[in-house]
């Protein structure tokens, strides 16, 4: 193989591939954030909610569920553009980010959720605690708690996952990389750049939410029960 | 510009089957390499169980996306040029590997531990315990997750659009770039996901609650 590596173009441009890192990070906290609020929503209303709200939110995570996100992509911003909506790259590839994010920690939430018991919410009722407070008390937190490892991991496949906005050139990581890429034509050096840069952020991302695990729930750090 | 008409939906129909030739080749390249990755995973050996947890950490740290380019441009520009139907079936074989192997470790370490003793006491050897005793047990516990599993790889094939490979996701923006009605186009294309994916999803709930049946 005659092909010699050279990552010198990286001396120039790495500004621009810290920036693209920066722009990872905000595009993903901010979807991972509001799809957990919008996730937790609609876990409790697939769980308490009544026969039609409970059927549309499953109808929700089914659809999504089963669609690529490269699609569900697409139509936030191509479609909704054509009929009426015109949204920027960056704000469409959100909204299409939280929706996904929304079905699949229903789904997760939904499961931590059932395995809180109804005798509990009976007690907090008893206790004198108000609608808003057993939910968020006794059921929410208990419930993330016991679902935590699926959700992180859940939060880390969204961050791998947020290169595909880079298909309607929403400005992050994998799309600066591809800019750089037509102009050095340094594909193989830049991609595995770029590759080492994801990797090094999932072990980031893992390591922030597990410290996050033990400021949210001391008691299991008490108990040593393992996470 | 054109209207678009049933030839195009024809043709969105058409380029499915080259998305289920796409996932059948990722889901035969993922078991043939995630299978040795999660006996090595469960191995008695520290080394071997070593360098298969970093395999699958590294390939499950980074995007396929960007798996798919190394695999087509990375490989091409190494002189190494594959047809991009090649390129993405390698990129989403590893994928798949370090995905099924990850998820058949889980399955083969959830047979009970007296299995292996016992077999053990029985005087079978590491092999035929393997092939007696734990994986056909594993085999039964890892059926819904893997059905489950391979929704996400029908999904991702429709990242192989991106080298120019002419499946599902990629025939919605070709016939979207003559009739510009993306919002329709789009829809069916999702449609006709959910009409491949939906089906296994319900297969594989339906298999999980028969199996926790039968084992309590």
């Amino acid at each position: 193989m005659s092909y010699k590596f050279d990552f010198t173009f990286l001396l120039e441009k790495w500004p621009i591939v810290l920036n693209g890192v920066w722009l990872t990070v905000q595009l993903t906290i901010m979807s991972i954030a509001l799809g957990f609020i919008l996730g937790c929503i609609c876990a409790l209303v697939r769980v308490y909610g009544g026969r039609t709200v409970r059927m549309i939110v499953g109808t929700y995570v089914e659809l999504i569920r089963n669609t690529p996100l490269l699609i569900q992509i697409f139509i936030v911003y191509f479609g909704l553009s054509s009929i009426g909506f015109k949204l920027s790259a960056e704000v469409s590839a959100t909204i299409a980010l939280v929706i996904n994010m929304g079905a699949y920690t229903t789904e997760i939430m939904r499961a931590g959720i059932q395995s809180i018991h109804r005798t509990q919410l009976e007690t907090a009722d008893c206790l004198g605690l108000t609608r808003l407070q057993a939910i968020l008390h006794i059921v929410l937190l208990p419930a993330i708690e016991r679902v935590y490892p699926a959700l992180s991991s859940q939060f880390v496949l969204l961050m791998l996952a947020s290169s595909i906005t880079s298909q309607i050139s929403a400005e992050e990581l994998t799309a600066v990389a591809n800019n750089i890429q037509s102009e050095t034509y340094r594909s193989f050096e830049i991609y595995i750049i770029v590759a080492i840069v994801y990797l090094i952020l999932s072990l980031v991302y893992r390591i922030i939410f597990k410290a996050l695990a033990h400021m949210l729930f001391p008691r299991r750090r008490k108990l040593g029960t393992p996470l | 510009m054109i209207q678009l008409n049933s030839d195009h939906i024809l043709f969105l129909v058409m380029a499915a089957r080259w998305t289920l030739l796409l996932s059948l080749i990722a889901f035969i390249g993922g078991t043939l390499t995630g299978l040795p990755i999660a006996l090595l995973r469960s191995s008695s050996s520290r080394f071997l169980r070593l360098i298969s947890a970093g395999y699958v950490q590294l390939i499950q740290g980074t995007p396929l996306l960007i798996l798919i380019f190394l695999s087509y441009f990375g490989l091409g520009i190494l002189g190494l040029k594959l047809a991009p139907l090649v390129a993405a079936g390698l990129a989403l074989t590893l994928y798949a590997s370090a995905f099924l192997g990850e998820i058949w470790r889980g399955c083969i370490e959830a047979v009970p531990r007296p299995q292996w003793e016992a077999s053990d006491c029985l005087g079978l050897s590491l092999l035929q315990q393997y092939i007696y005793v734990v994986l056909p047990q594993a085999f039964r516990i890892a059926i819904p997750p893997t059905v489950g599993f391979m929704v996400q790889i029908v999904k991702n094939t429709s990242l192989a659009s991106v080298v120019g490979f002419v499946e599902l996701a990629r025939a919605g923006q070709i016939i979207n770039n003559s009739t510009f009605e993306p919002f329709i186009i789009f829809c069916s294309v999702a449609a006709l996901y959910f009409l491949i994916c939906y089906p296994l999803s319900l297969i594989s709930r339906s298999l999980e609650t028969k199996i926790n049946a039968s084992q309590i």
